[in-house]
């Protein structure tokens, strides 16, 4: 910790960075407003697939940066979870040096176009803005600027290749290409070894392809970082599910000496209540991989979905956010949300819920399902929702939800998503019997190096943690190449 | 037609291309083989599959980038070769394409084995009925069970003579083959339940299987029940993932929800709710229809 601070200090004390503080008054700082984020038209977009947030325009960006204080005690950064140099890289801004604010993102951050866009901002860096915390003034727009500062290094067709250290023709398997998965294999692919990611889908990019929709997170900026890893030399293996289509000890007779197991958080769970299993019925994954993986909504694709016209969909997180606002998308007359607790608790990205809004999704909160019917031909025709108040906090810290008898009703639909979380994905600790889960089913690790108890098996991400964040994932990943790097070298040293 | 076919070839050739830059491995069709004028069987290339496969294993199969996913059971596997082989039955868009694929064709992704491996063991006689296309994964079970040292008695089940396929490969491995047709144009007339009567009447059954389609093996699972004799199917949900992503496959066992393509696909055939099977079956019935009624025309045209 001690050097982190130290390194910050040294880079702050830099003499452009004085030069750029002195250039305008604090009070005048201060002064500025938080600059909008350009979107889509709500009533254009909620039916089509674009992005919604259309990014700032390098004016934009400069004028946001401007509010930037560079701070002596950057305060934002403790909020980030890979502690990205942040004012460095909002001065960066502030002079127009985009391509040298996107290197400094990169320096901690794999993916900043996909973080700048679905990161919780509002509950790590920019919470811990100095704006919020002692001015009470919105944050600085740290997301947009990241977001702004790499889709700018995209767009200019310069995007750097990192360097990587000479071949040292040691392979190392990473498993799962997911966030946590791509960030340890460019990790390792720095350190010089031979990675090869296996994935068991037909796609690279795991959530951020099968999960979360074009309309917030456009696929062909994955793809452009998948190409970016290919020219580091990192081989992928879609189709291939490690356990099954081949077990650790084949791929470690093929000569693999380490893995990265970022399996992730796959399992969808579902409520067991009367009627689930009903045609028309789907666990948001499902919903979401037909359309965003195997493209139903699209005439020329095979696969089909079922999106009727009164589409519930049940929870409060992002991936209920994001089914309800495809459900509109495909043509939903009425597109709901039904949500146990209050808005005040729901764990979707503020972004989201107010995005969603705007788009026409009806917010029925403070409501539970209880059952659901049928109509003749097996197909979902109704709810039984039952209402809910807020008792005292639980475990989670979040008021508990408290059903209130006899206040049950029953309302039509004909489509029904259940997005109520996710258990650990159960292929490898099934695949592997010596390996130490805890009763969660996620993986045990060592918070240092994220190495498991078989030691040649490292892991990361919503396998560790049950269900996180990209960049606690990305995070993961980076900590547990650097956990096998030593491992590895410890190793080659003992022999 | 022949521009037609050109057209796929130059097409094929462009994702060969595309792919073997990705890295990406695809599997060529080896055989081809028609059964009837709608079965095919495949032998694919696929060397990690069909080195790591059990009896019971399925793989989930994509035609093209625009392919949906589709399981298939991994009817037997040469290891040697490096091959494994599918039969499909025709019955709507992709399966109808996968039977039009030619020796050479290349099939984009052939992912697996995927589900739990059958649980086989020497426990006596065993009773296996496989209707339909349900024979073809029927098949490896039968050997294993064979080569467990189990008494094999085999029943095949169809509507006609030219509907019953794999004949003489499961003569190989079975104690004895029982051919029923509904119509009575091959071996015995009538349906597999009384097939399963007769063997079950005529000498002690340990353990029976029942693989096809759906209605038979509700009716197999009745008979064996009125007979309290251990059962096993193994199921046909609709699936997308394979591997417990997204619950497509889900169906009560025993009151509880399970997922097919993990926890499967073989269950206790007295504890599958069959019913909602089929209604889950049934999901995209007009889909599939119109799906397919727009193929066919792709194809004449
Ligand atoms: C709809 C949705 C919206 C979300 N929105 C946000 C958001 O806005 N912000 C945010 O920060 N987080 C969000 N999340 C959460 C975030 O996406 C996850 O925390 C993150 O993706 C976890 O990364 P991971 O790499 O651990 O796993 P995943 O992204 O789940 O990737 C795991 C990959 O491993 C593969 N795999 C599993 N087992 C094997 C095996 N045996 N062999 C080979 N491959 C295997 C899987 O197929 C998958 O591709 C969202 C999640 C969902 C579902
Ligand atoms: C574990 C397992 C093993 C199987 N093994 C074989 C096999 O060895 N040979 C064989 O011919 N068939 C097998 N099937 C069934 C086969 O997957 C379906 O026939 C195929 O998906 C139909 O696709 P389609 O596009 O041709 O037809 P569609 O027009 O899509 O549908 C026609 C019928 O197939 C069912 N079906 C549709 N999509 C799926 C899907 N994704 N998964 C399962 N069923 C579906 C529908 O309920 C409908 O009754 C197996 C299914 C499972 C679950
Ligand atoms: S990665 Fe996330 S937490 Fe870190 S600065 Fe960017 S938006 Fe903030
Ligand atoms: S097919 Fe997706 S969970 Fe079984």
């Amino acid at each position: 910790m001690e050097n982190i601070i130290d390194y910050l200090k040294a880079e702050r004390s830099q003499e452009w960075r004085a030069e750029v503080r002195k250039r305008m008054k604090a009070k005048e700082r201060t002064s500025l407003q938080r600059i909008n984020m350009p979107e889509e038209d709500p009533d254009v977009r909620n039916k089509n697939s674009v992005e919604v947030n259309k990014g700032l325009a390098p004016e934009m960006a400069i004028a946001e940066a401007h509010r930037c204080l560079d701070c002596a005690d950057p305060t934002c950064i403790t909020g980030c979870p890979v502690g990205i140099n942040i004012p460095k890289f909002i001065k960066q801004i502030e002079v127009e040096d985009f391509a040298g604010a996107a290197v400094t993102l990169k320096e901690t951050n794999a993916l900043p176009a996909v973080c700048g866009r679905v990161c919780p901002q509002e509950k790590q860096c920019e919470l811990n803005c100095f704006y919020t915390q002692k001015l009470d003034k919105p944050p600085i727009a740290i997301g947009y600027l990241e977001r702004f500062a790499a889709d700018w290094e995209r767009n200019s067709g310069k995007m750097s290749v990192p360097k990587t250290e000479k071949h040292n023709k040691i392979k190392v398997g990473v498993v799962g290409s997911g966030p946590a998965g791509l960030a340890a294999a460019g990790d390792l692919a720095k350190y010089g070894y031979d990675v090869t990611v296996f994935e068991a889908l037909h796609e690279v990019g795991g959530v951020l392809k099968y999960g979360i929709p074009e309309f917030r997170l456009p696929n062909e900026l994955v793809d452009v970082e998948i190409e970016t890893m290919r020219k580091m030399g990192i081989k992928f293996r879609t189709d291939f599910i490690v356990g099954k289509t081949a077990t650790f000890d084949d791929l470690k007779k093929e000569g693999f000496q380490a893995f990265f197991v970022g399996s992730g958080a796959g399992l969808p769970r579902f409520m067991n209540i009367p009627g689930e299993n009903l045609n028309g019925i789907f666990s948001s994954n499902e919903y979401l991989t037909r359309i965003n993986l195997m493209h139903a909504a699209s005439d020329e694709y095979d696969t089909p979905v079922i999106s009727g016209k009164n589409v519930a969909v049940i929870g409060g997180g992002n991936t209920a956010m994001d089914s309800v606002r495809t459900a509109k998308r495909l043509g939903a007359d009425k597109a709901m949300i039904i949500y146990r607790r209050s808005e005040a608790e729901m764990p979707a990205r503020i972004e989201e819920i107010k995005h969603a809004k705007e788009e026409g999704i009806i917010f029925m909160n403070l409501h539970n399902p209880l059952e659901y019917y049928s109509d003749e031909n097996g197909r979902v025709k109704q709810v039984k929702l039952q209402k809910m108040e807020l008792g005292e906090p639980d475990a989670s810290g979040r008021r508990r939800p408290i059903p209130i008898e006899g206040s049950e009703f029953i309302i039509d639909v004909d489509t029904v998503v259940v997005s109520v979380g996710v258990s650990p994905n159960p292929l490898i600790p099934k695949a592997l019997k010596n390996l130490k889960v805890t009763d969660w089913g996620t993986i045990v690790v060592d918070p240092d190096t994220m190495q498991s108890s078989v030691p040649e098996i490292f892991a990361g991400g919503d396998i560790v943690r049950g269900g996180a964040t990209v960049i606690l994932a990305m995070g993961d990943g980076r900590k547990a190449a650097a956990g096998m790097h030593k491992y590895i070298q410890e190793k080659i040293q003992a022999n | 037609m022949f521009k037609a076919r050109i057209f796929f070839y130059f097409w094929q050739l462009k994702i060969l291309i595309k792919n073997y830059f990705r890295q990406k491995k695809m599997s060529k069709i080896l055989e081809k083989e028609f059964f009837s004028k709608n079965v095919v069987k495949l032998v694919l290339e696929a060397p990690e599959i069909a080195r790591t496969r059990k009896p019971g294993h399925f793989v989930i199969v994509r035609i093209d980038e625009k392919g949906e996913r589709i399981p298939l059971t991994i009817s037997a596997a040469d290891e040697k070769k490096g091959t494994i082989t599918l039969v499909i039955q025709r019955v709507g868009v992709t399966s109808a394409k996968l039977c039009n694929m030619n020796v050479g064709d290349v099939i984009m992704d052939v992912v697996g084995p995927l589900g739990t491996a059958t649980h086989i063991e020497k426990v006596g006689t065993v009773l296996c009925a496989g209707g339909g296309v349900g024979v073809a994964p029927m098949l490896p079970i039968v050997e294993g069970l064979k080569k467990a040292g189990n008494r094999v008695i085999t029943i095949l089940a169809a509507r006609s003579k030219d509907l019953i396929i794999l004949e003489d490969q499961m003569r190989e491995f079975s104690d004895e083959v029982i051919v029923m047709t509904d119509d009575g144009s091959y071996g015995k007339k009538g349906l597999v339940t009384a097939g399963m009567e007769e063997v079950i009447n005529r000498e002690k059954v340990d353990l029976c299987f029942v693989i096809g389609p759906a209605i038979m093996m509700k009716f197999g699972a009745l008979t064996t029940k009125k007979y309290n004799i251990p059962t096993m199917a193994s199921l046909n949900t609709i699936m997308v993932d394979g591997t417990g992503m997204c619950g497509a496959c889900r169906v009560h066992i025993g009151g509880k929800t399970r997922f097919v393509c993990v926890d499967g696909p073989e269950f206790d055939a007295h504890q599958v709710d069959f019913d909602e099977m089929m209604t889950r079956l049934g999901a995209y019935k007009e889909q599939e229809y119109e799906a397919y009624q727009k193929y066919l025309q792709t194809v004449e045209a």
